[in-house]
């Protein structure tokens, strides 16, 4: 599919680039002219995304998480990307309150938070291989 | 960029962020709160959110352990000044349930007396 516009990120697995991500994505969809809400929502749904990417994926370890945003219409569709351990079962992974590090004080809601802000979420693993989650939000305010 | 104050008044302490709340900043300010909570001898813990600029779930996290803390020495747990994409985050955590809300932090050490 073509998409009216597109744009990538890749950067270094480190804690720091959470934030350089979400506010990166959230001036690309600006574009749309969004709802100070709408943006709120896309900004904290990646950060989710982004920081399962550095805990989960590569385990606070070395890695590049790849995000790729694309507008269409009133959509704004996001990727998130790690080459790290993958998820071995992605349906526990998204229960509410699941956590496979309940020693870093998480809370498991990263998924809950990702599908209730935006209007689709799909995510695709493959243990050893990595993870990409696919996030799409329809924004009204276009 | 991130700056936590932390106040007492009677036993509850007061606890201003600056900034914003992710994975990143969690890990300092779960480490600052817990240093003056100690430090203090505090009971209760009043959260003042208003320049609190953004939370995700790590933000959750951080409140949860607190109030986990908190409970160990019979104490409560309350946020003032909630913005509504926070409030948001709080609710569909479950936080509003055990966590109290009030209007203002002298409404707030008034009723965790």
């Amino acid at each position: 599919m073509q998409y009216e516009n597109e744009m990538k990120l890749e950067f270094m697995s480190k804690s720091q680039n959470e934030a350089f991500a979400r506010v990166a994505v959230a001036a690309f969809v600006s574009q749309l002219d969004p709802t100070l809400e709408e943006l709120s929502d896309i900004k904290t749904a990646v950060s989710e995304a982004v920081t399962n990417a550095v805990i989960h994926g590569y385990e606070n370890g070395a890695g590049t998480i790849f995000v790729t945003c694309r507008l269409q219409g009133k959509e704004a569709h996001i990727e998130v990307h790690d080459q790290g351990k993958g998820i071995e079962n992605i349906k526990q992974a998204m229960e509410p309150l699941y956590t496979s590090k309940p020693e870093l004080e998480r809370s498991g809601m990263g998924f809950t938070v990702m599908e209730t802000f935006m209007d689709e979420v799909k995510v695709c693993s493959i243990p050893g291989d990595g993870t990409t989650v696919y996030m799409m939000k329809r924004l009204h305010s276009v | 960029m991130l700056n936590v104050e932390c106040s007492m008044n009677n036993r509850s302490m007061i606890i201003k962020i600056q900034g914003e709340i992710d994975h990143h900043t969690s890990e300092m300010i779960r480490e600052k709160i817990d240093k003056a909570y100690e430090r203090y001898n505090a009971k209760n813990m009043i959260f003042d959110f208003s320049d609190i600029l953004f939370m995700d779930s790590s933000g959750i996290g951080v409140i949860m352990g607190r109030y986990r803390n908190s409970s160990q020495k019979g104490g409560h747990v309350a946020v003032v000044h909630l913005q509504p994409q926070i409030e948001r985050v709080f609710q569909l955590s479950g936080l509003h349930k055990i966590i109290h809300q009030f209007d203002s932090i002298d409404e707030a050490i008034k009723m965790l007396q």
